[in-house]
């Protein structure tokens, strides 16, 4: 299997660390209680399909991407620099935060 | 028997080998197999569970008879198919599965006791007493049903592993793949062709068909020439793709020097290949398959197909007498080539009433071969048909079935295949592996004509170009009947590998294993090296027809890769020895070796267990002396394995405030921190010391185990969590060298050392910054993991070997030296120092006694979920030390504790220990360890339990500092 890493380019399988679905990208405020935590610590939905999931391109550049693949047929439909998921959904909760 | 003017084999070159020590000649371009059958040797193996003498069966990879053993001593290969080594000068084959030799086998008792063996037998047999199974039936089983034996040396020959790219990647070189290769090379596609054979051509070899008005074999050899003119074109041959994966990935298998005598170390004797492939075309062909009837597996029973392989490939006539038993026109063409090369043909046995001959030969038709006679080689068969019975002289029966698309390759990503009524086969499931498309006889199209038309189309329409000219070539009919298993009594034959015939089919049926996958298993029906590849169609057709039901209905079983078997030594290539796990090695490697230290690995890294000197003759006295050193004088440690993160950036200090659960934004310049990082569950994750060298520059140290976690662990928080953190970080793990320097004279060494003298005034506990040592720009750190007055110095890697042999040097005028592993584990237990002995990811911050040390002043990764309460209970296991106080004086690592009246079973399990050392300090053992309620327990007798050396200890539970607890000695 390769990896479409958006600084290097499709790269190996090997190349990779993996971490799980993408959850742990929105981390709960610390008052956000015991079950927003258990949530974001430990579970996970584990449904066969299209999955965000982390890897990190930890023999190559170090980025920590992205990836959606389907957890079925492992199709990999592309992958994202993390970076730019997390300034998109700090910022989009934020005009939110704005609003209202 | 060779046949004049027949073959591809160069007779002008001879070649000699040995088939169990006998001698023997071949030609250059024989395969073992051919080699044999021209030497009229009929009897290559016996039969995997009945000990049965049997033959070659086929002309290919699919071979489940000819098995044998090749070359001897570290380069000794087994299972090796006779049908698929070639030939060299002093090649050594031997028989396998025999003994005391393959003529006469012993357990060819088991033969005549098979009515006790069918299916199921070794289950229902071996089940009963519990007991035997591991010490006696299972070590009986292995010996008596077998295949080929490994040497038990260390493997001799080299293996290597290698990528590859391309646009499309063409499974089989026969007329399908050369048209879809030549196609997608014209078009100018990045095109590998790969083939298991050493020729291209497939089948166009192994026949007498015409291809563009000459021989299919020439046509073949213009276009292999044709490829490999081409620098698109990559021609593998000798390659078999093993396995079709995910994303265009494909495991292929090349032969690289199985072929020739030269084992000289320089070229591997396989590589493993992983090709991606934009686009794949499996133009793999078909297998042919025998019919079953009674002693169907006799030496010189072969399919058609191969009967005529030997002939037209290698010029040899398996029998003076050939007969042919077929459902098909097809197999025909055997007693036609034959009748033409001047061999004579008996009859031709054809299961069709509306069968017609095609040649001058004697048609029996609507008839079945009902028996054959003969022990270790084929005499005579017998013919049944409606005018009666009769025996027929013959030497050699080529059979054939029918024949199955090679559908393998697309069913490895659990792709089904699709039954097809006209050729009573399956045939591959479009879509079956993503990218990859079927052409030719895979594909159930048999004439030449068919597959030289399909190939080039499929080329065409992946890439969108035009087909290379398509040649004119044979276009007949393939007319079959099924014919699975002729009726009768005594055993059939499906699967001559692991002798299953057709009664075991039916039993596991009546035994209720329906469910193909049940009766595969029940049976052993398609198992091992050939994976069914001669008999899996057969035994379903069978099995369905056992069960009423039709074959689309009872299914499949699933094919795995690999196609065909691969070494584990060509998949491990490059990953043994060293490879498997390199070595890193400290700058005072070189100087620590040369004191004979002995070396203990750390993850990959090597350090010194402890530095021995004359006249000490235990580990134990070493470590003593080494401990002394730095409790009474000086010693030196390198220490360079820890990881080391140089952090910088105006926001550094909030991401160690983020990082660690205490604070490092506080931190002064010049002043070094201990910190405790967890896991976002609130566990303890790592500990170490950061240094702050400037306002926006820190250097990180991490354990020697948890460096690499670390690092990402900081790539994860900065990237996926605190992205707005205006800082930067790199591992300088390698760039720096870095020393302890550690006991009451450790400032009188340095100060032989440094260019300008230190004080405790300037250099004070926990202090930290630049200092230069023989104009070299180094760094200092007043930092202790020993209790001593300590420092710990760090220069460029480049300069570590001169620090290291210098500092030591020093320390030997001063009363002290050098010092391993022993002495600084010893050190930090008596200090009751943690490692990650103790934080083993169980424990928490509260569990180790640091729970004040999660700032309630800012939050950290791991702060709520450390705050959970039963993560804050008085009632869990925290660290404490111990020590022995009853007559036994010995403390075990691992060892559990117990009420010193309590039984010791888990009920009553109050903890266990995690580090012991015996402390010349002290003069007795201690321990660091996790006790329920922890320092409530200070000063009580518990009983150490060690359940496996068997040992039992008082301890008294003790404050896990016992060496200094004020701490005087560090700051002094
Ligand atoms: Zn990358």
């Amino acid at each position: 299997m390769r990896l479409p890493c958006p600084l290097c380019g499709e790269r190996d399988l090997r190349e990779f660390y993996y971490q799980g679905a993408a959850v742990s990208l929105t981390r709960p405020d610390p008052d956000a209680g015991a079950d927003a935590w258990a949530d974001y610590v430990h579970l996970r939905e584990n449904l066969p399909g299209d999955l965000e999931e982390m890897w990190h391109h930890a023999q190559g550049c170090g980025a920590w991407l992205v990836v959606t693949r389907n957890t079925a047929t492992h199709v990999v439909k592309g992958a994202k620099l993390a970076m730019d998921t997390k300034r998109a959904d700090t910022k989009r909760a934020d005009t939110k935060g704005a609003r209202t | 028997m060779r046949v004049r003017n027949k073959g591809r084999i160069d007779r002008s070159k001879p070649v000699s080998f040995t088939f169990d020590g006998n001698n023997y000649r071949g030609f250059e371009g024989d395969t073992l197999a051919s080699a044999l059958l021209a030497n009229d040797v009929r009897l290559v193996s016996r039969s995997f569970k009945y000990h049965r003498p049997r033959g070659i069966l086929t002309a290919g990879s699919e071979e489940p008879n000819a098995l044998v053993t090749i070359g001897s001593g570290g380069h000794q290969d087994p299972n090796v198919r006779a049908t698929v080594q070639e030939i060299y000068e002093g090649l050594e084959a031997r028989s396998q599965n025999a003994w005391p030799s393959l003529e006469f086998d012993v357990m060819a008792v088991n033969d005549l006791a098979s009515p006790f063996l069918g299916a199921g037998f070794y289950y229902k047999t071996f089940m009963w007493p519990r007991a035997f199974w591991e010490k006696i039936y299972e070590p009986i089983i292995r010996r008596a049903a077998g295949l080929g034996a490994l040497s038990g040396q260390p493997n001799a020959d080299t293996y290597e592993r290698a990528f590859a790219h391309c646009d499309v990647l063409v499974i089989g070189g026969g007329p399908a793949g050369l048209m879809a290769a030549l196609t997608a090379g014209q078009a100018g596609a990045d095109v590998i062709l790969a083939d298991e054979d050493s020729l291209l051509g497939g089948r166009l070899n192994l026949e007498t068909l015409e291809v563009d008005g000459q021989s299919g074999a020439a046509w073949a050899a213009g276009v292999a020439a044709q490829l490999n003119a081409m620098e698109n074109v990559r021609v593998m041959t000798r390659t078999t793709i093993t396995g079709a994966y995910d994303q265009g990935t494909y495991g292929a298998l090349e032969r690289v020097n199985h072929h020739t005598s030269v084992r000289n170390g320089k070229a591997p004797l396989e590589t493993f290949w992983r090709i991606a492939a934009k686009h794949a075309i499996l133009c793999a062909g078909a297998l042919e398959r025998p019919v079953a009837f009674q002693n169907n597996d006799r030496p010189g029973i072969m399919t058609a197909g191969a009967v005529r392989a030997y002939l037209n490939r290698w010029g040899v006539a398996p029998g003076k007498a050939i007969t042919v038993f077929a459902n098909n026109d097809d197999a025909h063409r055997t007693a036609l080539d034959m009748i033409d090369a001047g061999v004579h043909v008996s009859a031709v046995i054809d299961s069709r009433a509306e069968a017609e001959a095609l040649g001058a030969y004697t048609l029996i038709r609507g008839a079945h071969v009902t028996n054959t006679g003969g022990r270790k080689r084929l005499e005579s068969i017998t013919v049944r048909s409606a005018s009666g019975a009769q025996n027929i002289a013959t030497d050699c029966l080529a059979m054939s079935g029918g024949w199955n698309p090679t559908v393998h390759l697309t069913c490895h990503m659990n792709g089904r295949p699709t039954w097809r009524e006209d050729i009573a086969s399956f045939v591959p499931t479009e879509g079956a592996i993503p990218g990859l498309v079927t052409a030719g006889a895979c594909q159930g199209d048999f004439s030449t004509a068919a597959c030289l038309q399909a190939g080039a189309a499929a080329a065409a329409h992946i890439l969108g170009c035009d087909m290379a000219d398509v040649p004119v070539g044979d276009d007949c009919a393939y007319r079959m009947e099924p014919l699975w298993a002729v009726p009768g009594k005594g055993r059939a034959w499906l699967d001559f590998q692991n002798d299953v015939s057709v009664k075991d089919i039916k039993q596991a049926a009546t035994e209720n294993f329906r469910s193909v996958e049940h009766m595969k298993r029940y049976t052993t029906q398609g198992m091992a090296t050939d994976q069914g590849k001669n008999s899996n169609v057969q035994a379903l057709a069978l099995l369905a027809d056992a069960t009423r039901r039709g074959i689309p209905e009872t299914g499949t079983t699933t094919f795995r890769p690999p196609y065909s078997p691969v070494a584990m030594a060509a998949l491990a290539a490059g990953a043994e020895g060293k490879g498997f796990m390199p070595e890193r090695f400290t700058t005072s490697h070189v100087a620590t070796k040369e004191r004979k230290a002995p070396m203990i690995e750390a993850g990959l890294w090597y350090r010194p267990s402890y530095f021995p000197i004359k006249g000490e003759t235990h580990w134990r006295q070493s470590c003593d002396r080494e401990v002394g050193y730095v409790r009474e004088a000086v010693g030196v440690c390198d220490v360079s394995t820890l990881g080391k993160i140089d952090i910088q950036g105006p926001d550094a200090g909030a991401l160690l405030d983020f990082i660690y659960t205490n604070m490092f934004s506080t931190l002064k310049v010049g002043r070094t921190r201990y910190g405790l990082m967890l896991r976002e569950d609130g566990h303890v994750m790592d500990d170490g010391t950061t240094a702050r060298l400037s306002e926006d520059h820190y250097v990180m140290t991490t354990t020697t185990a948890a460096a690499g976690d670390v690092m990402r662990h900081l790539e994860f928080v900065t990237q996926c969590l605190r992205p707005d953190l205006d800082v930067r970080f790199a591992s300088v793990t390698e760039q720096w060298a870095q020393f302890a320097v550690a006991g009451p004279k450790a400032r009188d060494l340095l100060n032989g050392l440094l260019d300008a003298p230190i004080d405790g005034e300037s250099w004070p506990f926990m202090a930290c910054g630049p200092v230069s040592v023989g104009g070299i720009k180094a760094r200092l750190f007043r930092i202790s993991f020993s209790g001593e007055h300590a420092y710990e110095i760090a220069v460029p890697s480049r300069y570590g070997d001169a620090l290291f042999r210098a500092l030591v040097k020093r320390a030997e005028k001063l009363g002290g030296g050098p010092y391993g592993m022993e002495a600084l584990n010893v050190l930090r237990i008596e200090k009751g120092f943690i490692t990650h002995s103790e934080i083993h990811g169980r424990v928490t911050a509260f569990d180790i006694g640091m729970g004040r040390m999660v700032s309630a002043k800012k939050d950290c990764i791991g702060k709520t979920m450390s705050m959970r309460e039963g993560l804050l209970d008085e009632d869990r296991e925290q660290l404490m030390g111990f020590k022995p106080i009853g007559p036994v004086m010995q403390l075990t690592a691992g060892a559990h504790l117990y009420e010193e009246g309590a039984e010791p079973v888990a009920a009553n399990d109050l903890g266990y220990f995690t580090s012991v050392a015996f402390s010349p300090t002290f003069g007795h053992y201690l321990a660091l360890g996790f006790v329920r309620t922890g320092a409530a327990r200070k000063g009580d007798r518990l009983k150490m339990v060690d359940a496996v050396r068997g040992i039992e200890t008082v301890v008294e539970v003790c404050h896990p500092v016992f060496f200094d607890p004020e701490g005087e000695r560090t700051r002094g």
